[in-house]
């Protein structure tokens, strides 16, 4: 550790000193100070070199290769293929979402309602897939979807045949909601336990009908809890691979399957590299517009941390 | 429901309890179908099977492809776990105690892998790594990794610095200690549970990444995931419900292990 080693320098304080401390404890504090620059390198180095240098490099590409402009960009919209697969994408995440919303948010807020000891289970229940191989669960849905599997057979009882949900859009969505439940349960528990539930019972007692307690105090109070959930789902939807290479389809690819393709099969770097850019735009775009209200990815960990 | 029942901890409706065990239900049975389709006997995904074996199992520790990729793995994730762990760690202490201009920046900038979507990270550092050789070596998967796993240990380690009072380290500092006593004496010890829970995190983060491994294999050397990918992908091979049986098994052990021991240890 650089901290025995960094000189001291009794002159220059690197942060504001305690009035009135003795200066005895004031100079190793500063020391300190002085330190906690130079432990953030290795980090930082690890960063820049194998993570925004790749970044950039293949952002950059999409720029200047094969030609210097936007030629990668303006064929994206005049190929035929990627604004679809795009929007596709696009509305794939949304639906799955909203999907996991709704069927998380009375999970968690149960969890805010029942004992410690059923609160132990729910929670157990949502880290087990959390921390589950995530190649695992998604060969168990593929068994699932898969023609004859339990999800075809289970249809075919009510004479509903061919419910083959495995190479389509569908079958994406639906397991990607599953996988993705624990990232919106945790968020959203996270929040909801913050809630004060007697403000519920000042409303009811005032007069408002459950109903509309709920509607008018619980929900509003929960929203940054439910956009942290949503957004964090979105965004982690847009860029996955594995469910929709192993249960989706090439003809009705997302955008992670089309820049698989591109870069693994033609190494065509600069034109996977502005599907990318556009991906990561949309993030950005998201993240930026959730600031204000949440920080999807500190909300999880919070959550995670804490159960 | 009448009003007089709203703010009762401990009381929730049928509807909603209803609900709560359907969503229970999704959340864990569907994984569970991989165990019964372990103990078939057939070439293929047919579920449920229709002779029962353990040959998966014997296939799974007999074959040389699978072992290694578990080895590979396990290598992987250890080091990274490692390297992931002082990296971040470090980190954590210089945010939460450096006073210098750019620091939120700084700290999301450490958070961007974990939010950047997962193919491009995978794109990118399989382009850069092509170039630098690193690729299809246990180094590129474990620098690839770390870079994944480092924001995970720094919100672990800032939670636990968060509830972390620094007066103690005056203390020891005034008593004499030297700078690295304290640091070995009462900052580590006392963030334990944070770096604890940071080395997980890097290590599952290891252990389950597919997509970057994916482009950074070569026949030589796959990671356990992307043995299963191919698996399933190029060849229809049923080990696959093995090696998932014992990962779901694995998991649910050591995720049950300690609040069994927390329980009993609460009520003695």
């Amino acid at each position: 550790m650089p901290m025995t080693t960094t000189p001291a320098e009794p002159v220059t304080p690197a942060g504001p000193t305690v009035p009135g401390e003795p200066a005895a404890v004031a100079e190793p504090r500063r020391r300190r100070r002085a330190a906690a620059g130079w432990v953030l390198l290795p980090a930082v180095a690890v960063l820049l070199v194998f993570f925004f240098y790749p970044l950039a490099t293949i952002v950059w590409s999409s720029f200047t290769e094969p030609t210097v402009g936007l030629a990668n960009y303006t064929a994206l919209f005049t190929d035929g293929v990627s604004v679809t697969v795009l929007l596709r994408t696009l509305r794939t995440a949304l639906i799955v979402a909203l999907v996991a919303l709704v069927v998380a948010y009375p999970y968690a807020y149960a969890m805010t309602r029942v004992s410690r000891r059923t609160r132990a289970v729910l929670t157990v229940l949502v880290l087990l897939p959390f921390w589950t191989s995530v190649m695992a669960r998604n060969f168990a849905w593929y068994l699932l979807e898969q023609r004859d599997g339990l999800i075809d057979r289970f249809f075919s009882l009510f004479g509903i045949d061919g419910v083959v949900l495995l190479g389509s859009v569908t079958g994406v969505t639906v397991a990607m909601v599953q996988v993705m439940l624990p990232f919106m349960v945790l968020p959203l528990y996270s929040n909801l336990s913050s809630i004060d539930l007697r403000l519920m019972d000042a409303a009811t007692s005032l007069g408002a009908s459950r109903p509309k307690a709920f509607a008018r105090v619980y929900l509003p109070l929960s929203l940054p809890g439910v956009v942290s959930g949503f957004s964090l789902v979105f965004i982690v939807t847009l860029g996955f691979f594995v469910t929709p290479a192993l249960l989706g389809t090439p003809q009705q690819s997302l955008v992670s399957q089309v820049i698989e393709t591109r870069v693994g099969d033609l190494l065509d770097f600069p034109g996977a590299g502005a599907m990318g850019s556009v991906l990561l735009a949309v993030t950005l775009v998201v993240l930026f517009a959730v600031s204000r209200i949440a920080k999807p990815t500190a909300a999880l960990n919070q959550a995670v941390d804490r159960a | 429901m009448p009003s007089t029942r709203a703010g009762r901890p401990r009381s929730i409706g049928w509807g909603l309890r209803l609900w709560v065990t359907a969503v229970a239900v999704l959340l864990l049975a569907p994984t569970l179908v991989v165990i019964p389709m372990s103990f078939g006997a057939g070439q293929t995904f047919a579920f449920p099977p229709k002779e029962w074996s353990l040959r998966w199992y014997e296939e799974f520790f007999s074959s040389p492809q699978w072992m290694s990729s578990v080895v590979t793995s396990a290598q992987a994730a250890l080091l990274t776990g490692v390297l992931a762990t002082v990296i971040g760690v470090a980190a954590a202490i210089g945010l939460d105690r450096g006073r210098f201009p750019g620091r939120e920046l700084l700290r999301s900038a450490m958070m961007a892998p974990m939010i950047v979507p997962g193919i491009v990270v995978a794109v990118a550092i399989y382009g850069t790594f092509l170039r630098w050789h690193l690729n299809g070596t246990l180094l590129g998967f474990v620098l690839a990794h770390t870079v994944l796993a480092v924001p995970f240990v720094i919100t672990s380690v800032s939670t636990s610095l968060a509830g972390y009072d620094s007066t103690v380290e005056v203390a020891a500092a005034s008593l004499g200690a030297s700078g690295w006593t304290v640091l070995r004496r009462i900052t580590l010890p006392l963030l334990m549970p944070g770096i604890a829970s940071g080395f997980v995190f890097a290590f599952v983060t290891s252990l389950d990444e597919v997509v970057i491994a994916l482009f950074l294999q070569t026949p030589e050397i796959r990671t356990l995931p992307v043995q299963m990918y191919d698996s399933i992908t190029l060849e229809i091979d049923p080990t696959i419900a093995a090696a998932s049986s014992l990962i779901v098994v694995v998991t649910t052990v050591a995720l049950l292990l300690p609040q069994l021991v927390r329980r009993r240890r609460s009520e003695s």
